[in-house]
């Protein structure tokens, strides 16, 4: 079963299809195309070509990719692509852009809020997704799948929240529990009324 | 007049931020002083306009930095987006330029030398800019002036070469090369895009002077492209589907998770601004538009699009653009821009010549929909009037307002609050801290500020940001 256009119309109105009414043409007596729906533009994606964009990791472990890599070796790869920016406490480097990694639980309602990874980021596949996407600033994406899960556990533990023992991989990652996993709340805007 | 509210403080690294923001206006405003010291119009109304800036006073100005133009003497003089030219004494005795020696494409009056403004980021390319909304007319924003938010930089894309991927809880994952979404039916919407920290540093204090460093993160352009609907129905949307993912080809692979819902709304593949392609800091060539959602959601440089039952929880989605409120909660997907107003004549750092007529006008705009009323204060909210609204009145758009004011020379607080068509009235700024963020007088979060701008005249006509109450 999938959303049809007239599916989609019943549900949102009319301007979720006013091209199709522009046409002349309703749901079912559109002609399908080669691909897809009744246009027919555009090829299928194969999947090497998604996977070759398909970098996305979710909160419980969709998209994660093979590989392992632990605290020591998360050292290494840190000093040597993460340090200079986010300094060797992980506490950051003012004039670099590079942010406080640990440090500030507990801090969020105490009217000096410190927002980093350990305090405030609700997900550890968050970490591992971002890093591998972003980072390091000035090679974003140049780190291998082992060099991500290894900085990832070697962050995760500078704040205490994985063992330096722990190894980060497809299996254990998602099963990390953030400390401001519960922190936050659906929008219940407006919040002012006049 | 009710008490001083308690003021919240901001944590460390938005004060760093906002610190550095403030030096970062004091030197362009020592700029514009400096190349106005020659200029006649230096007590006129306009002391931040480039129209009256002679090229001896713009030079002043250009010397502190590159414009990048160094080929040509006079051209390098140029403000950039012009190209300098000899004035002639007088233009009637001597023939022009001739027709189309420009390559085909205009540039703007050297004597034009408005701006963006950049936010004194670490780094170059994760920074933005501000629209001078104060020489701003009507609604649209010039391509070259609206605002930027980059992460990674500016990707420079082939258009040629560039692919839409479709798939996720799709029947059919499809690729679109940009030929292939200019072939579909596409429609065409004047729409503002604002970013979630527009006024960031105005929470606690009036901090910067001008309406392009309290409002720049602001901008109103006609887009054109293909509803995002179409496409998914192309591909066919399965069963349980709830969210989809816009990922960028820039270096951050900016990502952010989108409501179903909002895609089959009024989501739209946007390939054009203004009658043109994207430009590169736009998104060129392909951006999405998520009318009145926060800025950071129009994801640029779009190469994907993902459906999914869940929400991804990207970077830009938990650990920035969420709203850290009073008692240690933050609220996440606080996607809607709600309504907001503000005078962008007379503004900050303006100087009226003396008592007499003048016309106020600004903008107004809703995320939530049209414009339905824009009211004036000349006296610091204790009485308004109702300001007239420019048509068409366009929903989620920039919509421009005036009221003529007939000014007597006394000190004077200029305020605007517009209503949206939900009936949604601009709060104060006092009204949305008290809302949100005293938790023991502090708070957390700078994004979604839409309270109303105060614009304090003094009896020697200068203006300036101020907080006041009524």
């Amino acid at each position: 079963m999938s959303i049809t256009m007239r599916d989609a119309v019943a549900k949102y109105g009319p301007r979720a299809c006013v091209l199709a009414v522009g046409l002349g043409l309703a749901g079912g007596a559109l002609a399908q195309g080669s691909h897809g729906g009744p246009y027919g533009l555009g090829t299928p994606a194969t999947a090497e070509e998604i996977a070759a964009w398909d970098i996305d990791v979710m909160p419980d472990g969709r998209g994660l990719p093979p590989g392992e890599g632990g605290y020591e070796a998360g050292k290494e790869v840190y000093t040597e692509h993460c340090l200079a920016c986010h300094g060797p406490d992980l506490g950051g480097v003012a004039g670099t852009g590079g942010g406080a990694l640990i440090g500030g639980r507990g801090t969020l309602a105490s009217g000096k809020p410190r927002k980093t990874v350990e305090s405030y980021w609700p997900y550890a596949s968050t970490l591992f997704d971002f890093t591998r996407r972003a980072m390091p600033f000035h090679a974003p994406g140049s780190l291998s799948d082992d060099d991500v899960y290894a900085v990832t556990a070697y962050i995760l533990a500078e704040g205490n929240i994985i063992g330096r023992d722990a190894v980060m991989n497809a299996e254990t990652l998602p099963k990390v529990v953030m400390p401001n996993v519960d922190g936050f709340i659906p929008d219940s805007r407006p919040d002012v009324f006049d | 007049m009710s008490s001083d509210p308690v003021w919240p403080e901001y944590d460390e690294r938005t004060r760093a931020m906002v610190d550095a923001m403030v030096a970062a206006e004091q030197r362009a405003l020592a700029a514009r002083k400096a190349k106005l010291e020659d200029c006649e119009c230096k007590e006129g109304m306009f002391p931040t306009g480039g129209r009256s800036a002679t090229r001896r006073s713009f030079l002043a100005v250009a010397g502190g930095t590159t414009l990048g133009l160094a080929a040509g003497g006079a051209r390098a003089a140029a403000p950039p987006g012009a190209i300098e030219f000899p004035v002639p004494d007088d233009p009637t005795r001597i023939q022009g330029r001739p027709t189309h020696d420009d390559g085909g494409y205009g540039t703007r009056s050297q004597f034009e030398s408005e701006v963006r403004w950049r936010f004194p980021t670490a780094t170059k390319e994760s920074s933005w800019t501000m629209t001078p909304l104060e020489s701003g007319h009507g609604i649209i924003t010039p391509s070259g002036l609206h605002f930027e938010r980059h992460h990674g930089g500016i990707p420079t894309i082939d258009p040629a070469r560039h692919s839409l991927i479709v798939h996720g809880m799709v029947d059919q994952p499809m690729k679109y090369t940009m030929a292939d979404l200019m072939r579909f039916p596409s429609v065409s919407r004047f729409h503002f895009i604002e970013c979630s920290g527009n006024g960031l540093t105005e929470w606690k204090e009036p901090t910067l002077k001008t309406v392009q460093g309290t409002h720049g993160l602001t901008s109103t352009s006609e887009w054109t492209g293909v509803p995002l609907a179409t496409i998914l129905a192309e591909a066919g949307v399965q069963e349980g589907a709830a969210w989809v993912l816009a990922e960028g080809a820039d270096a951050a692979v900016m990502t952010r998770s989108i409501p179903l819902d909002k895609c089959w709304a009024d989501a739209m593949l946007a390939y054009a601004q203004n009658g043109e392609a994207l430009r590169p800091e736009q998104g060129h060539p392909l951006r999405l538009l998520l009318p009145g959602f926060e800025g950071n959601t129009h994801i640029k440089w779009l190469r994907r699009i993902e459906v999914s039952d869940a929400p991804f929880m990207s970077r830009e989605e938990t650990s920035k653009y969420t709203d850290l409120l009073m008692g240690g909660k933050a609220r996440q997907f606080s996607f809607t821009m709600e309504a907001k107003s503000v005078i962008t004549f007379p503004s900050g750092e303006m100087k009226l010549p003396g008592p007499g007529f003048y016309e106020i006008t600004g903008l107004a705009w809703s995320g939530r929909g049209r414009v339905r009323r824009v009211e004036v204060s000349t006296d610091g909210g204790q009485s308004w009037r109702v300001a007239s609204l420019e048509g068409p009145i366009m929903p989620v758009c920039h919509t421009r307002f005036r009221i003529p004011w007939r000014w007597n020379g006394d000190p004077a607080v200029l305020q605007s609050r517009c209503q949206d068509e939900t009936g949604y009235v601009q709060p104060t700024i006092k009204q949305l801290v008290e809302a949100r963020g005293l938790d023991g007088g502090k708070w957390g979060s700078v994004y979604h500020l839409n309270g109303i701008q105060s614009w304090g005249v003094a009896s020697d006509g200068s203006v300036t940001n101020v907080h006041h109450y009524a």
